[in-house]
């Protein structure tokens, strides 16, 4: 569920491979099932930095990349049950298959699943001779005392099966020797009696007919081939899957672990947000110097360092740390196989509200990055669950808005200093989130009474079991696919937008600069709403970023020409109420802060991965009419309640 | 749906976690009965209920080696018969 190239669909493989291979080396596809662990072996071979997942419909866009020789091309195909035109994954791997748009298959299946999994390897051997069964996952296999013989299913099959643990590197040797001998070998054309175990087209009674055969084709090429010592020994799976779906842990681990992870995020990003700031005044000064030396026009190196580069250094510091902390942490509970849990927990939670499980794990992407959370809803299948998804994962808070809203909390509840104890702000923000949460869960609801009517689509998820993760390659993976990702698109946003905002505060209109004349113009529909017209200007202005919103106001406020340095709580505090925030005014903006407008990046992922400006739309408009709706009904139990406090 | 008597099949979320049965017939259509079948579920196939969910539903059922989450009102369309009395 990364944030992978955009390449998806039929014909994208061609042009894909063509990338990568200029000087037409064979082209190797790699197919198997969700959860065989066939990224892993992808990654393996090539050394890439694709991200592998622990639940279905992973790998949606399609990788490929040169083996470690440097002599064959791998295509990492979708991830599927069979090769049934049903679905988008499953029709590319099946197009790339009956192309012929390779040179041999590795069809990779799960050592400790073979009566699942061979299904889809005898489907590839029906397609060509060309073909080499990776039997991965054998540490795990022999662990629950499987023994299996490869030499007599390498008999049965016609085709070398090679064992494997791609995650130690086992096997990996003997697998690309043995990928090198089948292409030299001349293609004959598949197994003709394996024709039959391919779904037909039309779906049906057919197909149904065709899978069975085939799972029962596989029961007869394993007999004796395989055996189980019987051990009785409650495997660890077993064990963790007590506390993790028991009938009373299941929710205290959930928010446990919730909680454990914003704490880690929270106080892991202090420290290196302080030495980017730092790092980045020093940065500024130089540059500031080195335009003076130059002699560049005063206006031009201004915009250029209070404009832009601020901006740009401001959004980095407080967004890159807490990201580079929060995404390896949600690729651990993803890679350890923890988040089809949580699905199976709170699929009957979200399927009172016409959703899946599945949003569940969207939902929580979000609190890292609405725009990844965006993305993440490629697992879903059902297409309106998928895009009503989409249309309310801003109204959970991402980490761009995490400041903001500790800010407010510490200095209006607590009237503490900034950055309170990260205790303190962890709670507050659990609260907060639940809240999130709970809007979400009712907007998709009424959503699902509304736009998206219809059936719910069935849901079938498979768990598989806990693995232990690489946890290297997977901080490399997470920070190089979503963190670095996301912080090129920021920086692209933030830099026009710091230029904007720096014009905005400097150029003069109508008695002041045009950033107050757009406050006033603002001011009296936002005081409907409990805010003000700079508080309403400033989000206007972080639509690229909603890191800003706060200097932004500070800077309004203050008369200032740039953003300005971070200030302490009491300062902070004193300021605001100068400029007559109340403590319904911070509820106000904290409610906006969670419900408004998503960032622009997020707007068009939205677009993209919806397929449509309507939906972008309805992006923009959903989060923001529940704000507005709930601020409006906040201010009237506020005055109904408690008129004369403030 | 079929009536369940006393010995006659029941429905796969009918069974106590950790009890094992072999499916009789599978009354699902469609989409969902192909879904099903290509997981493994058709009539013949032992099964076990391994999880269930702490709000009751869904739940996980193990067939050919690995464990897939059905959702009750769809489970029940998967007729079975227990093999094993009591569950673990």
């Amino acid at each position: 569920m990364g944030l992978t190239s955009s390449s998806s669909g039929r014909g994208a493989l061609r042009e894909k491979i063509a990338a990568d291979n200029k000087d037409g080396l064979p082209v190797v596809a790699l197919a198997g099932n969700p959860n065989v662990g066939k990224s892993t072996v992808f990654n393996a071979l090539t050394g890439l930095k694709q991200h592998t997942g622990n639940w279905s419909g992973k790998t949606v866009s399609l990788a490929s990349g040169r083996g470690k020789k440097r002599d064959l091309v791998f295509v990492d195909l979708p991830g599927c049950r069979s090769l049934s035109p049903a679905s988008l994954e499953e029709s590319i791997a099946r197009d790339a298959l009956i192309r012929g748009e390779y040179s041999a298959v590795i069809a990779v299946v799960n050592a400790s699943g073979l009566e699942a999994s061979l299904a889809l390897a005898l489907q590839v051997l029906a397609l060509t001779s060309r073909a080499v069964i990776c039997l991965n996952l054998i540490d795990e296999a022999e662990k629950h005392g499987t023994r299996i013989d490869v030499r007599l299913l390498s008999k049965r099959l016609g085709v070398p099966v090679i064992p494997c643990t791609a995650r130690s590197g086992r096997g990996l040797g003997a697998l690309e020797k043995a990928v090198r001998e089948v292409i030299a070998r001349p293609e004959s054309g598949g197994n003709a009696a394996y024709r039959a175990f391919l779904p037909p087209v039309d779906g049906g009674e057919a197909a149904e007919r065709a899978a069975i055969a085939c799972l029962e084709e596989c029961s007869r090429v394993l007999d004796g081939a395989i055996k189980t010592e019987n051990v009785e020994k409650r495997s660890l799976t077993e064990r963790l899957d007590r506390a993790a779906v028991g009938k009373y842990t299941a929710f205290p681990v959930m928010f446990l672990l919730l909680m454990l992870v914003f704490y880690i995020t929270l106080i892991g990003a202090n420290y290196p947000s302080e030495l980017l700031y730092s790092l980045f005044s020093r940065l500024e000064t130089l540059v500031f110097r080195a335009l003076c030396a130059v002699n560049a026009a005063p206006w031009l190196r201004d915009a250029l360092v209070f404009g832009m580069l601020r901006t740009v250094f401001r959004v980095v510091s407080v967004m890159l740390p807490p990201m580079a902390i929060f995404f390896p942490l949600f690729t651990l509970a993803e890679d350890l196989g923890y988040l089809p849990r949580a699905a199976f927990c709170l699929d009957r939670c979200f399927r009172a509200c016409g959703s899946c499980g599945k949003q569940a794990l969207t939902v929580s992407m979000g609190f890292g990055c609405n725009a990844a959370g965006v993305v993440g809803c490629r697992i879903i299948e059902n297409r309106s669950e998928r895009i009503s998804a989409m249309l309310t994962n801003s109204l959970v808070p991402c980490n761009g808005r995490f400041p903001l809203l500790i800010t407010l909390v510490s200095v209006f509840l607590f009237k503490s200093a900034l950055g309170a104890s990260p205790l303190v702000s962890a709670a507050a923000l659990a609260g907060l989130i639940c809240f999130a949460v709970a809007v979400t869960l009712g907007t998709t609801k009424i959503l699902s009474k509304t736009l998206f009517r219809g059936e719910s689509s069935p849901f079938l998820m498979e768990l598989p079991p806990y693995r232990p993760p690489k946890l290297v390659p997977l901080i490399i993976r997470s920070v190089l696919d979503r963190t670095l990702r996301l912080l090129v698109r920021a920086v692209a946003v933030a830099a026009p937008a710091g230029l904007v905002i720096y014009a905005a505060a400097n150029i003069p209109a109508g008695g002041g600069t045009l950033l107050s004349s757009f406050c006033a113009l603002l001011d009296a529909p936002a005081r409907f709403f409990g805010l003000d017209g700079t508080i309403l200007a400033a989000f206007i202005l972080a639509l690229p970023a909603n890191e800003i919103v706060l200097p932004v106001i500070l800077m309004a406020y203050t008369g200032g020409g740039a953003l300005g340095e971070a200030m302490g709580g009491a300062e902070l505090l004193s300021l605001l109420q100068s400029n007559g925030w109340t403590l319904k005014t911070a509820c106000s903006v904290m409610i906006f802060t969670l419900f408004h407008w998503p960032c622009s990046t997020t707007l068009l992922t939205v677009k993209k991965e919806a397929g449509g400006v309507k939906w972008m739309l309805l992006a923009f408009l959903v989060p923001t009419v529940v704000g507005l709706v709930l601020i409006a009904v906040m201010n009237g139990i506020w005055s109904f309640f408690a008129p004369g406090m403030y | 749906m079929e009536k369940c008597g006393d010995k006659g099949p029941i429905g796969l979320n009918e069974l106590k976690q950790g009890q094992r049965a072999r499916i009789e017939r599978v009354l699902a259509q469609g989409d969902l009965k192909l879904k099903l079948t290509e997981l493994g579920f058709f009539a013949g196939e032992p099964v076990q209920k391994t999880l269930v969910s702490p709000l009751g539903d869904p739940a996980a059922y193990l067939v050919r080696g690995s464990i897939t989450a059905i959702r009750n009102a769809d489970a029940a369309l998967v007729r079975v018969l227990p093999t094993e009395r009591q569950g673990v």
